[in-house]
């Protein structure tokens, strides 16, 4: 080879590998099984549970410090927006190339669990980390499909409250916030008017609109799926549901047909605003307050039933909603990680961090502080406690938020633009939802 | 260090060279060995196309044949073969999914022609009408190409804000003043979706035609006007007679690369509508996303990006045909 060729070579094999090379290095974990080849550093990815990924950094780097004085193990964060959380842990799944501990949403947990890349919690896992029954049951029941080892242990709890403005209530001649849906269209029909509405509802979201109408096909006596995981969104209770919460748009005319686009939060600024004067949200309170209302000016009651009081079964006025945390089966450290599982389900641990998130801990010595007796969290903490149920814990919960969340916006969006919104035109919407799956 | 025995042995001696002792194992023939250094130099390009482009899409072809789902990602290639499964499910259309892809397939068809072709005329008059000096064109020529310089979340949030049902600008200006709408409409939901959508995509890129199309004009000589003018041509003569044809080939180019961009957009309707869109703006690159990725059904997804990607070499390759031929038919 002359010389020009022999150095043209060499630059083209050196150029080669200097590209290649980056992309073996990095990354703490690959292979299937995991071990504890690496016992000094743990990757997290948390979810973004402040009001920023910076305000997320800022609130959990100082116990991330605390666990590493305490253990010895260095962690290393990285918040991820939920817009990308999913996307990223499902690249992770596919490459084996992820963190060792992370966030999810509880209604993925059934979902994940399935792809087989979590760490099951059997019974001497969770004894490893303090044991199952230092958790809220509600929340244990959104870790994954029933009869299977939950894959992930709850973190942050939330649940739905009805949250309502005291002087536009007292303005109307309200007493009492509604018990029963027919108690909230009365006094929401009383509320609306002058440009101003009784309920604010965040149509064009997606998962709101599953998660109301979960609970109110869960009202109607109806489940979206039926116990061997079929899908059943067509049978009356769900259809009767779905229609009861599109009618607040349709036929009782309580929220405004604008909201059946918002998806940005735009209904938390009309509540704080005092454009509507009642909301169903989850822990809105460090929302409402950065929209400049005062905690003296709204309270929080359970959300409405269709009759009696809130309670299990047909009773219940609110899905499980919160973050679960899980290890990665293929992590280099797993002692490790689950170490770190156990001090973030710490009791101390759990105060700071549900204190700072405005979210109830789903470990039960832990809710008992009297940080969590606030008004609204005392009446969120009960929920949890007695009239919350978990989304279906099935593999195709994503399929199901789409297409009957998707189905929901669209009858909210014909209801907006004044067509008809029938039992007949429910049921088709979503029939062609169950058709999809 | 065989720097100067090389140098020294004649041309001849070449193959029976020291070099050739030391390496007999790896015995390049003269022929490659003289002209191999181009293909040798092309290697790292080719490297790089092959993993950036080549295995990419073959993996999603190989990937639209399985049956994809959360079950299998671990072990992705240990998912089941489905056969043609997933292009059946797709092309099936009178069974919900088929029928929606081909909905968001037609309606993704019609917000192509007419966004391409307003970019274009929109553009083009842009170009023509300031292609004179005039005070103050620098200017202008800046701000007709700020939307494409403006990072496009922002850009099209600002947007998705304006067309709000109730505090939206759109309504506020139609409705409230100017009274064209007898009450207010909705642009993100229903069947306006689609003409929001139109209205933001030709916004975004109609700049680049208008770029394009100035660049293209410098070129036409500034006599060939004046002759005609002498000739007694008017302004639309001298366009369709000297400007158009001075463009042709900047055109072919452009409303090939513009019609890819848009029927590809996924960015534009994703901001403006988030992931489940309105039927009327169900552009199909967001459609399938929510139909793979949203879903969990990765073949699924996989199988109607081949069918699209099809579709588009299809259109691409027989555009380039027909404007190709009627060009040389034309010489």
């Amino acid at each position: 080879m002359s010389v020009r060729a022999r150095t043209a070579f060499g630059a083209v094999v050196g150029a080669t590998l200097l590209a290649v090379l980056p992309g073996c290095g990095g990354g703490t974990s690959t292979g299937d099984s995991g071990g504890n080849s690496h016992p000094k550093t743990l990757t997290y990815w948390a979810s973004n549970q402040g009001a920023s990924l910076e305000d997320d950094k800022a609130k959990l780097t100082p116990e991330l410090q605390e666990f590493e004085r305490q253990s010895g193990i260095k962690v290393k964060l990285e918040v991820v927006p939920w817009s990308d959380l999913l996307n990223r842990i499902l690249g992770a799944t596919s490459s084996g190339q992820g963190p060792d501990v992370l966030n999810i949403g509880n209604t993925w947990s059934a979902s994940l669990q399935t792809t087989g890349a979590l760490l099951p919690f059997d019974d001497a896992t969770f004894a490893k980390i303090g044991g199952k029954d230092r958790f809220q049951e509600s929340a244990l029941a959104s870790t994954g499909a029933p009869g299977k080892a939950p894959t992930a242990v709850p973190l942050y709890s939330l649940a739905y409250g009805l949250y309502y403005n005291k002087k536009l209530f007292a303005d109307a001649g309200i007493s009492k916030p509604p018990a029963t849906w027919d108690e909230l269209v009365q006094d929401g029909r009383r509320l609306t008017g002058g440009g101003k509405y009784g309920l604010a509802v965040e149509g064009g979201n997606v998962s709101e609109n599953i998660h109301h109408a979960f609970v109110f096909a869960k009202q109607h006596g109806a489940d979206f799926f039926d116990a061997s995981g079929q899908p059943t969104f067509t049978s009356p209770g769900a259809v009767e549901g779905v229609k009861q919460y599109v009618d607040f748009i349709a036929r009782d005319k309580i929220a405004a047909p604008g909201n059946a686009e918002y998806a940005q939060n735009e209904s938390i600024g009309d509540f704080a605003s005092g454009k509507a004067a009642m909301l169903l949200w989850q822990a809105a309170g460090p929302n409402l307050q950065k929209h400049g209302m005062k905690p003296d000016q709204y309270a929080v009651a359970p959300v409405p039933v269709q009759s009696g009081t809130p309670g299990p079964g047909q009773n219940i006025d609110s899905m499980v909603a919160g973050i679960n945390m899980a290890v990665f089966k293929n992590s280099g450290n797993l002692d490790g990680a689950l170490k770190f599982v156990k001090f973030m389900t710490s009791d101390a641990e759990q105060k700071k961090l549900n204190g700072e998130y405005g979210s109830i801990p789903p470990v039960k010595t832990a809710s008992q502080d009297p940080a969590f007796s606030t008004p609204e969290l005392t009446v969120l903490r009960n929920v949890i406690a007695t009239s919350a149920a978990p989304l279906p814990q099935v593999p195709k919960e994503s399929q199901f938020e789409e297409l009957v969340g998707g189905a929901v916006k669209d009858l909210l969006a014909d209801a907006a633009a004044g067509r008809p919104v029938t039992t007949q035109s429910v049921q088709a919407r979503l029939a062609k939802a169950q058709q999809q799956m | 260090m065989t720097t100067t025995v090389d140098r020294q042995a004649p041309p001849a001696g070449r193959d029976s060279g020291p070099g050739r002792g030391r390496r007999g194992l790896f015995h390049i023939p003269e022929r490659v060995r003289r002209g191999g250094l181009p293909y040798l130099l092309l290697l790292p390009a080719l490297f790089f196309e092959l993993i950036v482009h080549v295995i990419p899409m073959v993996l999603g072809v190989v990937m639209s044949f399985k049956e994809l789902t959360q079950l299998y990602i671990r072990h992705w290639w240990g998912a089941p073969w489905t056969g043609a499964g997933n292009y059946r499910v797709a092309v099936r259309f009178d069974a919900p999914i088929g029928r929606a892809l081909l909905d968001s397939f037609l309606v993704t068809c019609a917000f192509t022609v007419l966004a391409v072709g307003l970019c274009w005329l929109l553009g083009t008059t842009a170009a023509i009408l300031m292609q004179d000096r005039f005070r103050g064109r620098g200017v202008l020529r800046a701000v007709f190409l700020t939307p494409y310089a403006l990072p496009l979340y922002a850009s099209v949030i600002v947007w998705a804000f304006m067309f709000q049902h109730d505090n939206g600008l759109v309504n506020h200006v139609l409705h409230d003043q100017l009274g064209v709408t007898g009450k207010p409409s909705f642009w993100l939901i229903g069947d306006n979706s689609f003409f929001s959508l139109l209205v933001v995509s030709v916004w975004r890129n109609w700049p680049f035609a208008f770029l394009c199309v100035m660049a293209g004009l410098q070129n036409v000589p500034r006599e060939l006007y004046e002759a005609s003018a002498i000739d007694g041509a008017g302004i639309w003569q001298q366009i369709r007679l000297i400007t158009m044809p001075s463009l042709r080939s900047i055109n072919q180019v452009l409303v090939l690369v513009l019609f890819l961009w848009t029927f590809n957009d996924f960015a534009t309707p994703y901001v403006l509508f988030g992931r489940s869109a309105p039927a009327a703006g169900d552009l199909i690159s967001v459609h399938i996303y929510s139909a793979s990725f949203v879903t969990w059904n990765f073949g699924a997804g996989s199988a109607m990006s081949v069918l699209m990607l099809l579709f588009l070499s299809l259109v691409t390759a027989g555009y380039l045909l027909v404007t190709n031929r009627t060009r040389r038919n034309r010489a």
